[in-house]
């Protein structure tokens, strides 16, 4: 699998580390709740399709991204950096 | 035999070889089948379970019958197929599945047995009858059991592993490919076009056939020379591509040295190819027609029977007969006639069949078919059903047969497609856009004449380069013989009692096949895995379609309702060696060494690993006959003068910016902003569930700079977690991170004559609280600016000095070499170890992942004000209160004294069950201070149970220890040896 990094260009997916899903992004309050924060811990979609992940550049730039993908046809739509994509 | 005057090799030169021990000649551009006919050894190995003999029935990688195993590097690789390994000089081969000798094996025995062998006899053997599996069907499957025998000394090949990208990746150098490859080349494509032969061509390599008014193989020598002039052509011979994945991407394995006596070039080379377009020319794989007796030695494909008279001028034997169902293996017998080789008949099944056009010297029988095969150890007779029902014996000594063509299709299926029927070829082709960004073309994709070869090869070159954008010309398409085959579909022949074979790697037979479908297994992938059909080297390549034909027909379904098996890479055997490429021993994984590693080595430094860093343990002196004399030596050194330890592994981050002090007090628990310019803290992070992720010591080097040290075995995590903070919760604050880690090398001065061996080289001296524990200060030391740290970690006096890491073996040298004249010295990590467990200090022993900050006795950092990582999640029920086990000390009370980590607590009453455990020894290690074992526990409820006695019992290693608990700090409880 080949991700194209927004700063990098189109690099081997094991100059990546992955991290899990993009709602790592959505940070509740620290005053939100149990309940926001077990979401927020534990609870994920496992999606057969278009999913949004975070993946590091870690052998490249260093950038954090968002990584837009299909988990079915795994077609690598987009990457963008995690600081303008918000969760 | 050989024929004068046939075959395209170099007749003059010979290359001498062995198989079974007894020596042989071959010619140079042989293969190792080709000499074998050559040399008339037909019978070369037995099969798998019945032990039948075997012999070559193909020209390439679908070889069914013959498995030899090649000496390598001193060891034999076993099932190598002798038509995919080119003859060199010396080569040794010997037959496999045979026991004492190939003319002689007691395990033929089971010829005569198979009919208590039948398929599913394995899984049948396991139910009934009660105990028989254990005591007499596994001893003898498991002595009986593999193709071939592994050798058991580590493979010594050289491999290597490699990446290319291109635009249009050509698969397979036929005319098709060929085509391809021009018309994609020519329009200024990057081109990659693999082979796994030597040479060019494909087919046209093996026939005798004009194209473009010239012989084949000298027309595909002509277009091969052209490729490999053009600098965006890469040709890459001996390569067989193995395996579609996604996006592009496909393996492949190159046969660099594979042709050459043992040397230094890697035996073979696995790549991964990207390439935006691709075209799939791999050919047709001929299939043969089951019956009677159809595995014996000398009975091969029709198709290759005369590839091996054509290109090599060998024939399997001196009176042959043909069997076939099309008009391609009438080539067979023209091409045998016309050398000279004795043609007993061509029988075609087809009743309306023609004779050859061209006539020839031979009997040709319409409407018959061959019924049983004679001759054990290789064929001596046919016994053939003619047109009218009548049976005839012929004499012959070697048969072709062929069924037909099956497109080499798999490549096309690897990432999910089902392949598509086409019953006017009776064959699978690949569907339409199996492979994003592949087209089939030729004989792979169904259209088996060479004009089509060469016209769809060119279309499918053009297409792809167009398809990228590149201004594309369809080249001249030569002329060449438009002739298909006009087959008729045959699949087996019924009648004879004999087994009648489909898979001969795994002597599954027709009757095998339709025994799985009466017992329910009737489902394609049921079938192979009950009979075991296409489970060896060959996968099934060329019988496979035979044996869904014989499922459909016992199942009274069509062909494609039966469906194929699933198709997965590789196409063709990749051995594990060729995967992990140079990727072993030493080159299995980088090592990182501190700039102190060679002069830790040269003074007898014993290394270990901590991830991928080498650390120096101990440093034997001598007189000292194990690491333990060695280390209570170190401890003892440490308390008693002063110790020098390397510490450079350690993570070093600058963290930078206005917010940079905001930043480290979210990241840590422990408050950071209050930290004054020149002091250190040590801190505890969280990870967002509320765990202890790591610890570290923070530095403030400016109002706006602080360095974060952290451990050597979480630099990397904390690394990426600082970042995802950064860049992904936290962006809008203005930090930067710098990893320096390898910038700086760290050295560790430790003991009560710390601060008199470094005074030793500064030019003025410090005062005792200069800089005070907890601080640092930058200064010179002989020329060289460094930071110099004031901490412990070993609870004596003590300093880290960082200068930058060109300066690093300089400095440890050094120190050792005064620390030595002082009495002291270099200490390792294993002393390291005792010295912060008498302190109390923790690791990753103790930081595992499942700590809280209760656990450690931390629970007031929950009380901080602010949002920190960790915070929130850290107040779950569950993550505190009365039932967490907390961190204690333990030493032994009774007789015996020894404790081992991961030993469980339990009250000495109780039975040591899961029910009454109460905690771990996460770490133990003897004190020299101490004169006793002692160790780092979690224990529920433990702050609260000083004094109080618990068994640790370790149900591994049965080790049962009682101990009394006891405060985490053993050694100096009070501190006071911190300021020297």
């Amino acid at each position: 699998m080949r991700i194209r990094c927004p700063l990098c260009g189109e690099r081997d997916s094991r100059e990546f580390h992955v991290m899990g899903a993009a709602e790592w992004l959505a940070r509740p309050a620290p005053d939100a709740g149990l309940e926001a924060w077990d979401a927020y811990l534990h609870l994920r979609d496992n999606p057969a399709g278009p999913t949004r992940e975070l993946w590091f550049h870690e052998a490249g730039c260093g950038a954090w991204l968002v990584v837009a993908r299909d988990t079915v046809s795994h077609a690598v739509f987009e990457a963008v950096p995690a600081w303008e994509a918000g969760a | 035999m050989r024929i004068k005057g046939r075959g395209r090799i170099g007749a003059n030169v010979s290359v001498p070889f062995s198989f079974e021990g007894r020596r042989y000649c071959g010619r140079a551009g042989d293969t190792l089948a080709s000499a074998m006919i050559a040399n008339d050894l037909h019978f070369i190995g037995r099969s798998f379970k019945y032990h039948r003999p075997r012999g070559i029935t193909a020209l390439g990688g679908d070889e069914a019958g013959a498995l030899v195993a090649i000496r390598r590097f001193g060891a034999f690789i076993p099932n190598q197929r002798p038509a995919t390994q080119e003859l060199f000089e010396g080569l040794e081969a010997r037959a496999e599945n045979a026991w004492p000798a190939l003319g002689l094996d007691v395990l033929a025995l089971n010829d005569l047995l198979s009919p208590l062998m039948g398929p599913g006899f394995y899984y049948k053997s396991f139910k009934w009858p009660r105990g028989a599996w254990e005591r007499v069907w596994e001893p003898l499957i498991r002595r009986a059991a593999g193709l071939g025998r592994l050798p058991v000394c580590p493979d010594e090949a050289p491999y290597d592993q490699a990446f290319a990208h291109c635009d249009v990746l050509v698969i397979g150098g036929g005319p098709a490919g060929l085509m391809a490859a021009l018309a994609a080349g020519r329009a200024g494509g990057d081109v990659i076009l693999a082979d796994p032969d030597r040479r060019l061509g494909g087919r046209l390599l093996f026939e005798e056939e004009e194209v473009g008014g010239r012989a084949g193989h000298e027309w595909a020598r002509a277009i091969e020379a052209e490729l490999r002039e053009m600098e965006n052509v890469r040709v890459m011979a001996r390569t067989t591509i193995t395996g579609a994945y996604d996006q592009g991407t496909w393996s492949a394995v190159e046969k660099v040295a594979h042709h050459l006596p043992d040397g230094d070039a890697p035996l073979e080379c696995h790549w991964r190819i990207v390439a935006k377009r691709a075209v799939l020319a791999t050919g047709a794989i001929e299939r043969p027609v089951a019956f009677a007796g159809n595995d014996r030695p000398r009975i091969m494909q029709a198709g290759a029977l005369r590839g091996y008279l054509n290109r090599y001028g060998a024939v399997a034997g001196r009176r042959v007969a043909i069997f076939a169902n099309n008009d391609d293996a009438h080539r067979t017998a023209r091409d045998l006639a016309t050398a000279g080789v004795e043609v007993v008949a061509l029988i075609d099944a087809r009743a309306d069949a023609a004779p050859p056009p061209e006539g020839g010297d031979f009997r040709f029988l319409a409407g018959a078919v061959v019924e049983a095969a004679h001759g054990r150890k290789g064929l001596t007779g046919l016994t053939i059903r003619t047109a009218s029902g009548a049976r005839e014996r012929i004499e012959a000594d070697c048969l072709g047969v062929s069924g037909g063509w099956n497109p080499a299709l798999h490549l096309s299926c690897h990432l999910g497609a089902r392949a598509r029927w086409r019953a006017d070829i009776a064959a699978f082709v690949p569907a339409a856009g199996a492979v994003p960004g592949l087209e089939a073309a030729g004989a792979a994709n169904g259209s088996f004449s060479t004009a089509a070869c060469l016209a769809e090869g060119a279309a499918a070159g053009q297409s792809a380069a167009q398809a990228l954008g590149l201004k594309a010309e369809l080249p001249e398409i030569p002329a060449a013989g438009d002739r298909a085959g006009g087959l008729k579909p045959l699949w087996q022949v019924s009648g004879a009692r004999a087994k009648a074979f489909l898979d001969l790697q795994n002597d599954v037979t027709v009757s095998d096949i339709q025994q799985a479908a009466r017992e329910g297994m009737g489902e394609s992938e049921h079938m192979k895995r009950y009979t075991t059909f296409g489970m060896g080297p060959d996968q099934g390549k060329n019988s496979g379609v035979n044996a869904l034909a014989v499922l459909a027909e016992a199942t009274g379904r069509s062909i494609p309702e039966t469906g194929t098996t699933t198709f997965r890479p590789p196409f063709d055997p990749v051995s594990i060696g060729t995967i992990g490429g140079a990727g072993r021993g030493a080159g299995f994984a980088p090592e990182r060494h501190t700039p102190a590693h060679e002069y830790a080595l040269s003074r007898g430094a014993v290394m270990g690993d901590a991830g991928l860093w080498k650390r120096a343990l101990w440093f034997p002196r001598a007189g000292e006959g194990n690491w333990r004399q060695s280390c209570d030596r170190e401890v003892a050194m440490v308390r008693g003068s002063v110790g020098v330890f390397d510490a450079s592994p350690l993570g070093k981050f600058e963290v930078l910016g206005a917010d940079a002090a905001r930043f480290l007090d979210f990241l840590f628990a422990t408050p950071m902003r209050a930290l004054k310019v020149g002091r250190m803290r040590w801190g505890v992070m969280l990870r967002e569930d509320g765990h202890v992720m790591d610890d570290g010591v923070v530095a403030r080097m400016g109002r706006g700079h602080f360095l974060v040290m952290s451990t050597t075995a979480g630099a990397q995590d904390l690394w990426r977690h600082m970042q995802f903070v950064r860049q992904g919760l936290r962006p809008e604050w203005d930090v930067e991170i710098v990893d320096a880690g390898e910038q700086w090398a760290q050295i560790v001065v430790s003991g009560p004559r710390a601060r008199d061996l470094v005074n030793s080289l500064l030019r003025r001296p410090l005062a005792p609280d200069q800089p005070a524990h907890m601080a640092w200060k930058a200064l010179t030391i002989a020329g060289v600016a460094a930071r110099l740290f004031r901490t412990s970690f070993t609870g004596e006096a003590g300093y880290e000095i960082a200068v930058p890491a060109r300066y690093g073996a300089a400095l440890f040298a050094l120190l050792t070499e005064r620390a030595e004249a002082m009495g002291g010295g270099a200490f390792g990590l294993e002393a390291m170890n005792v010295l912060r467990l008498e302190k109390g200090h923790l690791t990753h022993a103790e930081l595992d992942g499942r700590v809280t900050l209760p656990d450690i006795g931390l629970s007031r950092l929950l009380a901080r004000k602010g949002d920190f990582i960790g915070k929130a999640a850290a107040r779950r029920p569950g993550l505190m209160g009365p039932d967490r086990a907390e961190l204690v000390g333990l030493r032994p009370v009774g007789a015996v004294k020894q404790i081992l980590p991961g030993a469980h607590l339990f009250r000495p009453g109780l039975l040591a069950v899961a029910e009454n455990d109460e905690g771990h020894v996460a770490s133990a290690a003897y004190s020299p201070m101490l004169k006793s074992v002692i160790a780092l526990a979690f224990l529920r409820g433990g702050r609260a149970r000083l004094g109080e006695h618990v068994r640790a019992s370790d149900h591994l290693r049965h080790v049962e220890t009682l101990c009394e608990v006891c405060d985490p700090v053993f050694f100096d409880p009070e501190g006071e040896r911190l300021h020297g």
